[in-house]
């Protein structure tokens, strides 16, 4: 937990300095080369830039704990609440795309395992060869000109129904489950050459029983944990596919704060995400010492 | 009696992580141990896992300083030594240990290996050469092998290697933790043979230490047998094996696959006692009393302490202290005998 | 399967096992016999890489083929010959009728699941037991075994366990079925000595109880004379003598046997020099030609790298193979 606390800590300040220590007057930038001195200093002030470095980092700090990131430049609003209103979007479309990159991958590793060099192993072997080399936007595009443009199956963008996830999440998906595809069939691999398997098999268990319950129970440990951080990675991704689907998530909120120099939202937005990111593997470090006997605290 | 080697009162500590940890999880590897050993002798120390031997052997070369006790090796006091007299001064005490596969670089061809030694005291090129083929040739390797890498020797050849190397720096003493443990038994006997001749050839003082009890009665001159970190006996072989005095001697040695039979032991089953080195400020008794046959109550409440049984035998156990001397003499501070 | 004292329970005839290897081919087993009798246990000794294992395995029928090549020979067990058995046959065999113990516990246990699992799970595979009189009869065997002072070790997992609670809780898992066979592939090794004495004083007290043939495997002479009724000698591939436990120490006929004895260290042998045996175990890539152990051997002639001695019998079922055994001799001092 004091980890957790410390990371998102280094974060937002790592944010803090970045922002400020890009050249420009963010003030002058958002007024706009015309503006007249008066504007802005009164931006200055609204945004706080004209306090000494150590208030304005304390400050900082503070609407960091208090979750409060001040209001959006462009709209007004609170950058807080307009965050939370387009995460769920995001979250979903990453759950889903994590949940299908397991779909793919887990089975297809283990298969590729148990049965080395036969056609599954080699079918596994080129999936993920492409998997790696194909980035995930890359195959929304594609997806999107034969499933929607050519085939209509689903539609060109637009939100507010399952069938609108669907593209989206099978190019997160089915890119990303390329790692956990090589990373399962490694681990089982590992284990199926492991002595326990050598007993399992002197009791005369069926070989079923000594490749799905005990090697597996083994091997799917790392996976777990590899397949827990591939989730936060899948948040990064789904900001980007977002762009490729028209899909009214965190992703558009972010980009487009960024083009507009809408600083409290790029802040407050870069600590949510890191935050988001760290709760993950903090989750993950949890899950695994459930998992795994040996650690588990008694 | 040319106390070449000596140990006093050496304690190894292992501390628990975390602040709050230190104090209440400190693990005493070794406790209190003294002996000493004399010029151009083995002294073999026996116990089984976790007694503290290999923590032992590290701790007295100062691989991982003692945190208690002094170590003289040839009059010198290891621990008044600065650090770099100390490492000028390893160069005369060296380890062999089990694994040659992890003590020999895979990397690095085996001159290399055996040059680092010789490099690290400034001997030039062609002399170190030269004693490396030397070096070779002692260990019964052939010469023109010396450029190739360790995995194209055998087990028993790299371990000879791992002795040659701890030749180059011409030490005066060695200590070989369970040195042919991993080797097959047709080629234990070949190192060992080699490592006698050696011993005798360089006058090399040797501190043994292994699990095999046929082995260490064979070779060793004294005998120490260590259990919770603790020294419980000491003496020469010839006396250990015509008596062993502390019930754990008695029993580690009638364990020994040998001549007895199978039959089953009288008095139900052992107690299995997995205690690896005692807390501090816990167990204050002996520390075999969970498991000695003839353990009383009070034995848990005094530390019995080394007591000479018969010239140059010491044994640390109260019943045999009461039976030799009819009272159990007091502990602290007493000068003993060594 | 009740059997009445010394009926032949394992038979193994000119056993010849090949590996196909990108490198050549290891001639594992070059032709063995082997007979074991129920209620007696046989040893097998031999340093790494002579067979020993490969015979455990063959027997199990664990061996990966490929790469592991039977070239000929029979491996008789309950009436049938176990090397020309379907796959399927042989799994309900192996765990029922041959229950199998390792060397080292701890890698030999799925650490993943609890003591009381694995054991269970054998039960109910061969016998189709309900879940319930499984873990019962889990808990008889583990009390069989000194496990059985209350009911936790059930439900440790291998790690809780100590080094020796884990090898007998891996006895208990191999015999819960009432095997007839048990194999133990050095199951002493990697425990201390004291361990070492109960766990074989054990395994002496199950095979009375359950009347089973014990193939103990080891390297270590010493265990070897404490455990066993029959020793059989195996160098590179091959059985180089075989006899009684008390004949094959006091009387040892062939020059490795001899030899071996006489290079174990132990107090008696203080101040001399041992007797060690030059050069080293072959690779089964590469074993000499005629008697693989001419080499080493201080009786060797010229014939002994051409021709391979044929095994003769020396009474009381005492086999030995060397052309030399009654001519010359190998004497104790140097």
């Amino acid at each position: 937990m004091g980890r957790l606390f410390l990371t998102v800590l280094l974060i937002s300040s790592i944010v803090f300095l970045v922002v400020r220590v890009i050249p420009g007057d963010p003030a002058s930038v958002i007024a706009g080369i015309d503006a007249d001195p008066s504007a802005i200093t009164a931006i200055r002030a609204k945004l706080g830039t004209d306090k000494p470095i150590s208030t304005q980092y304390l400050q900082w700090l503070w609407s960091v704990m208090r979750v409060d990131f001040g209001n959006s430049l462009i709209s007004g609003q609170p950058v807080t609440a307009l965050i939370l209103e387009r995460l769920p979007l995001t979250l979903t479309l990453a759950v889903l795309g994590i949940i299908i990159s397991i779909l793919i991958a887990i089975p297809l590793g283990v298969l590729s395992a148990v049965k080395r060099w036969s056609w599954w192993d080699y079918l596994g072997m080129i999936f993920s060869q492409i998997g790696m080399a194909v980035p995930s936007f890359w195959l929304g595009i594609i997806l999107l000109l034969l499933l929607s443009v050519k085939l209509n199956w689903f539609p060109l963008f637009g939100s507010g129904t399952v069938r609108h996830l669907v593209l989206p999440a099978l190019s997160l998906g089915i890119a990303r489950a390329a790692v956990l595809l090589r990373l399962t069939r490694a681990s089982m691999v590992e284990e199926l050459s492991k002595e326990y398997v050598v007993t399992a098999r002197s009791k005369g268990l069926p070989e079923r029983m000594v490749n799905y319950k005990h090697a597996l129970k083994n091997a799917l440990l790392p996976v777990t944990t590899i397949a827990g951080i591939q989730l936060g990675y899948m948040l990064g991704g789904a900001i980007i596919i977002e762009q490729v689907f028209s899909l009214p998530g965190l992703g558009r909120l972010f980009l487009f704060g960024i083009y507009q120099r809408d600083f409290p939202l790029i802040q407050g937005g870069v600590v949510f995400v890191a935050f988001i990111f760290s709760f993950i593997n903090f989750s993950v470090d949890i899950l695994y010492s459930l998992l795994n006997p040996k650690i588990r605290v008694s | 009696m040319d106390r070449f080697v000596q140990i006093k009162s050496l304690t190894k500590e292992y501390y628990g992580s975390g602040l709050l940890q230190r104090k209440k999880h400190a693990v005493r590897a070794v406790d209190r141990v003294s002996f000493s050993i004399d010029r151009n002798t083995v002294f073999g120390l026996v116990g089984e896992s976790g007694c503290g031997k290999t923590s032992l052997a590290r701790s007295l070369l100062y691989l991982d300083p003692p945190t208690g006790g002094e170590v003289w090796i040839d009059r010198v006091l290891l621990g008044d030594l600065s650090v770099r007299a100390l490492r000028a001064f390893r160069k005369r005490m060296q380890i062999v240990f089990q694994d040659p596969n992890s003590a020999l670089n895979p990397k690095m061809r085996i001159d290399d290996s055996l040059a680092e030694g010789l490099v690290n005291m400034g001997v030039p090129p062609d002399e170190r050469a030269r004693r490396i083929g030397r070096l070779l040739d002692r260990v019964g390797i052939a010469g023109s092998h010396r450029r190739r890498y360790p995995h194209e020797f055998s087990g028993g050849q790299k371990q000879r290697l791992v002795v040659a190397r701890a030749l180059s720096t011409s030490p005066d003493f060695l200590i070989l933790d369970e040195p042919v443990s991993n080797l097959d038994v047709s080629i234990q006997a070949q190192i060992i043979n080699l490592m006698l001749d050696l011993k005798d050839e360089l006058a090399l003082t040797y501190l043994f230490i292994s699990h095999d009890l046929n082995l260490v009665a064979y070779l060793s001159d004294m005998i120490g047998v260590m259990y919770q970190g603790r020294l419980v006996e000491l003496g020469s072989t010839a006396d250990i094996m015509e008596q062993a005095f502390h019930p754990y001697t008695q029993k580690l040695f009638s364990s020994v696959p040998g001549m007895q039979s199978l039959e089953p032991l009288e008095g139900g089953q052992d107690r299995q006692n997995v205690h690896k080195g005692r807390p501090v400020g816990g167990f204050s008794g002996c520390p075999y009393a969970g498991n000695c046959p003839e353990s009383e109550e009070a034995y848990g409440s005094s530390i019995p302490d080394l007591i000479e049984v018969e010239p140059g035998h010491l044994v640390a156990c109260i019943k045999t202290a009461h039976r030799q001397y009819g009272v159990y003499p007091q502990v602290t501070g007493k000068d003993r005998k060594e | 399967m009740t059997a009445s004292a010394n009926t032949p329970l394992l038979t193994i005839n000119g056993l010849d096992i090949r590996f196909e290897q990108t490198g050549g081919v290891a001639h594992a087993l070059r032709g063995i016999d082997l007979s074991l009798v129920t209620g007696r246990t046989h040893a097998l000794v031999g340093e790494s890489g002579s067979g020993k294992t490969v015979t455990s395995m063959a027997v199990m029928g664990l061996l990966e083929t490929p790469p592991a090549r039977i070239h000929s020979g029979e491996i008789r067990f309950g009436g049938s010959d176990l090397l020309s058995i379907s796959d399927a046959e042989h799994r309900k065999i192996r765990g029922r009728q041959i229950g199998m113990i390792f060397q080292e516990p701890g890698k030999y246990l799925n650490p993943a699941f609890t003591i009381g699992e694995q054991i269970t799970e054998t039960l109910r595979v061969h016998f189709g037991m309900a879940r319930r009189s499984a873990t019962a009869k889990a808990l008889e065997f583990l009390a069989l075994v000194g496990l059985g002072k209350s009911q936790r070790v059930l439900k440790n997992y291998p790690h809780e366990l100590s080094g020796g609670m884990k090898q007998r809780a891996m006895i208990a898992m191999a015999i819960c079925c009432h095997p007839a066979l048990l194999i133990a592939d050095e199951p002493t090794t990697a425990l201390d000595v004291t361990l070492q004495l109960q766990i074989l004083r054990l395994i002496k007290e199950l095979k009375n109880r359950f009347d089973m043939g014990i193939l103990f495997i080891s390297h270590d002479l010493g265990v070897v004379y404490q455990i066993s009724d029959h020793v059989s000698v195996i160098y590179a591939g091959k059985i180089v003598e075989s006899a009684d436990r008390d004949r094959i120490f006091s009387q040892p006929l062939h020059p490795y046997t001899r030899l071996l004895l006489l290079s174990i260290p132990d107090a008696a042998k203080r101040g001399q020099r041992l007797r060690a045996i030059p050069g080293g175990v072959p690779d089964a890539e590469h074993i000499p030609s005629g008697c693989s152990f001419h080499p080493r051997c201080p009786l060797a002639e010229s014939r002994c790298s051409k021709e391979i001695p044929p095994t003769k019998a020396y009474g009381d079922g005492h086999l030995a193979a060397c052309f030399f055994i009654g001519k010359k001799w190998i004497d104790s001092s140097k």
